[in-house]
């Protein structure tokens, strides 16, 4: 029976559909709603509601620690998905257009392994490379670099599969008909392939944004002295005790993102509907 | 046989090989000779090598052996983005994400032609398919007989000295198709250009082409003009690829001078055209049914006849097709062209009836 059937069948089938609906939205949205609404506590006490309050808004202002963190992961964030992009551009390519190659199958196997493997795991691996190599090179030190590399590890493995995805749906006929009309290989890939792909590059871009921007794991094994990331302030922050101005600074985070997010569906949905209208348009020319 | 040229053809396709690996060999010792103006058809079943073979033209495969000459200079070597040679492919591979003008302007871009040259080129494109008004519109935006128009003007608009078509009708409706088969030959003609076209549908080949090459399983079965083709085909597999024919199987049973008979057990054929063959051969006699007459009476002084039962009718329109059972339940097919609009005497379904036929019309086949 299909969720529209169900949804639609008669009393207490309908009821009993309704409940778990509803019994569900509440398990998954009521603890956002919770941080929301005591974002705007007067109330130093995090259970106790004492009146509504833009307090912890303001005092956000002031918190160097917390807007200190806040920069370094939006750079961090803007660096590792550049990096991860570029890179999963160029291993998707590889792996979907040459089908052939001595050390392919490693290649692929260490493309994917950051994807299965446990974060805390990749995490400590690197913190023991970057010990040693401290020791005998006496580089690099653990701070924004470090952290960097390793978002860029994890991207990297999401970048390739989207990009990948995307690549292997594409009619390689395009392509040839680049190269028959007299394109370089180069010209071939900026001129046609990349434009296609603009999407997936977008989505990719974003996909590890996020990823980096509140990663705990990994940042915590390669983060140094200074440079701490938002969400290892946040979360040391926790560790001392729930504080509301931690609900306003995820209550922003949270706002930016929905805002975010409805108008990129929203642009996506128009132009899927006026892209349907013109072709029908054409088919009945 | 070949337009009685005396420069040597445009393209020569020298004894080419493409094997994939895997046992099957794709496109096995082709030769070809292409002429100037020509339009030139690979008809064949599908997975018989014709994509391969058209592949290796443009150079997106490399042929195992043998070798590719356009204009007397060999292609090997030369990547698909240096030869002279356009293509039009059969999901028209369209740049979706390109208006109609710059689809038409991407080959003339990329070889750094000037800007008003390349307008003036466009537009000449867009007018030679009739769509001047589309040159802002995106790919799908338009329809699948605009698509089609659009990837033929592309791929003409750098004036190839071979133009290479994949199927170029696949992708359309049946009516649309035979409209635009006659169109698509005019501007091939307008534009002078020597095409290689891939198909499986006999009747595009035998209305577009000037000469048709019957190919199965890599290799080339025969090459010649449709009518050649058609009325002499060299093998069984080529009589029974192109058309309807009844193929009847039998010996030489006399042999002289200006005539054969050929016994067939329920069927004698006299065929009158100069073979010869010695007594005893085994052969084939293929008869395609539009060259045979039914009558409902016996009829007087002809040689070839023989006896059946009409099994069932089928009205075409402009034709009608007849399934004769003959003795020793054999099958013949009988198309005749509906001349009259009521005739009196055509033999029902279960009637007896002769079916006849000239001794010109058969083809004796050998192999
Ligand atoms: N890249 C390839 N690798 C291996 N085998 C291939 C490759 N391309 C084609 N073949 C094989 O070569 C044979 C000929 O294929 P081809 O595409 O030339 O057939 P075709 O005549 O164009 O058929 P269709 O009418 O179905 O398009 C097929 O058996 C096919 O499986
Ligand atoms: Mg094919």
């Amino acid at each position: 029976m299909s969720v529209r059937n169900l949804l639609l069948g008669s009393g207490a089938t309908r009821a009993f559909a309704r409940g778990w609906l509803v019994a569900g939205f509440v398990f998954l949205y009521l603890p956002i709603v919770a941080l929301v609404i005591y974002s705007f506590n007067a109330s130093l006490m995090p259970v106790v509601w004492g009146g509504f309050s833009l307090r912890w808004y303001g005092e956000l202002a002031h918190d160097q620690e917390l807007l200190q963190g806040l920069w370094l992961s939006l750079r961090i964030a803007f660096y590792s998905a550049s990096g991860s992009v570029v890179l999963g551009t160029l291993a998707a390519f590889t792996l979907v257009k040459y089908r052939r190659f001595l050390g392919r199958t490693i290649f692929t196997g260490m493309v994917n392994a950051p994807l299965v493997m446990p974060e805390v795991i990749i995490g400590l691996s690197l913190l023991l490379m970057l010990v040693m190599m401290q020791r005998w090179l006496g580089f690099p030190e653990r701070g924004l670099l470090t952290i960097w590399m390793g978002h860029l590890l994890l991207g990297l493995s999401y970048a390739t599969v989207v990009v990948q995805a995307r690549l292997q749906d594409l009619n390689p006929e395009l392509e040839e008909a680049a190269t028959d009309l007299g394109a370089r290989p180069i010209q071939v890939f900026v001129l046609v392939t990349l434009p296609l792909i603009l999407n997936s590059l977008v989505s990719a871009f974003l996909l590890t944004f996020t990823l980096s921007l509140d990663d705990v794991v990994l940042s915590a094994f390669l983060s140094g002295p200074g440079a701490t990331t938002m969400p290892l302030v946040i979360f040391s922050r926790a560790r001392l005790g729930m504080r509301p101005d931690i609900n306003a600074a995820a209550t922003i985070i949270i706002g930016v993102v929905s805002v975010g997010v409805v108008a990129g569906s929203l642009f996506i949905f128009r132009a899927e509907r006026r892209r349907a209208a013109e072709m029908a348009a054409a088919q009945r020319a | 046989m070949t337009p009685a040229t005396a420069a040597p053809a445009t393209l020569q396709i020298r004894d080419v090989v493409k094997d994939f690996g895997g046992g099957s060999v794709a496109v096995n010792h082709v030769s070809l000779d292409i002429h100037k103006g020509e339009i030139f058809a690979l008809l064949g079943s599908s997975g018989c090598g014709k994509t391969t073979l058209l592949r290796m033209l443009a150079g997106f495969e490399i042929p195992t052996q043998g070798s590719i000459l356009l204009d007397g200079q060999d292609l090997a070597g030369l990547p698909p983005y240096l030869r002279p040679i356009n293509m039009m492919f059969q999901s028209y591979a369209l740049f979706p994400h390109l208006t109609v003008w710059d689809n038409i302007a991407f080959g003339l871009k990329r070889d750094g032609m000037p800007k008003e040259r390349i307008a003036e080129r466009v537009e000449a494109m867009l007018k030679l398919v009739q769509l001047p008004k589309y040159a802002k519109r995106k790919p799908h935006q338009l329809s699948g007989g605009q698509q089609q128009r659009v990837a033929l003007a592309r791929s003409l608009a750098k004036r190839p000295q071979l133009m290479l078509l994949d199927e170029p009708l696949g992708a359309l409706d049946k009516k649309l198709r035979e409209e635009t088969q006659i169109e698509l030959v005019n501007i091939i003609h307008e534009v002078g250009v020597t095409c290689v076209m891939v198909t499986h549908d006999q009747e595009e080949a035998m209305t577009m082409a000037t000469r048709i090459a019957v190919m199965s399983e890599g290799k080339i079965l025969q090459v010649g003009a449709p009518a050649e083709i058609y009325e002499t085909p060299a093998t069984r597999f080529v009589a029974d690829f192109i058309g309807n024919v009844n193929m009847m199987e039998g010996t030489v049973a006399v042999d002289e001078p200006d005539m054969v008979e050929i016994d067939c057990g329920y069927c004698r054929h006299r065929v009158g055209h100069g073979i010869t063959g010695t007594v005893g051969m085994e052969v084939s006699v293929a008869l395609r049914p539009e060259k045979i007459r039914l009558s409902r009476t016996k009829p007087e002084g002809q040689v070839n006849q023989v006896q059946g039962t009409v099994r069932d009718r089928s009205y075409f329109g402009s034709f009608t097709v007849y399934n004769l059972e003959l003795a020793g339940g054999r099958r013949l097919k009988v198309s005749e062209s509906n001349v009259e609009r009521h005739r009196e005497d055509a033999p029902a379904e279960g009637q007896v009836a002769w079916a006849t036929w000239p001794d010109t019309a058969q083809v004796v086949l050998t192999q």
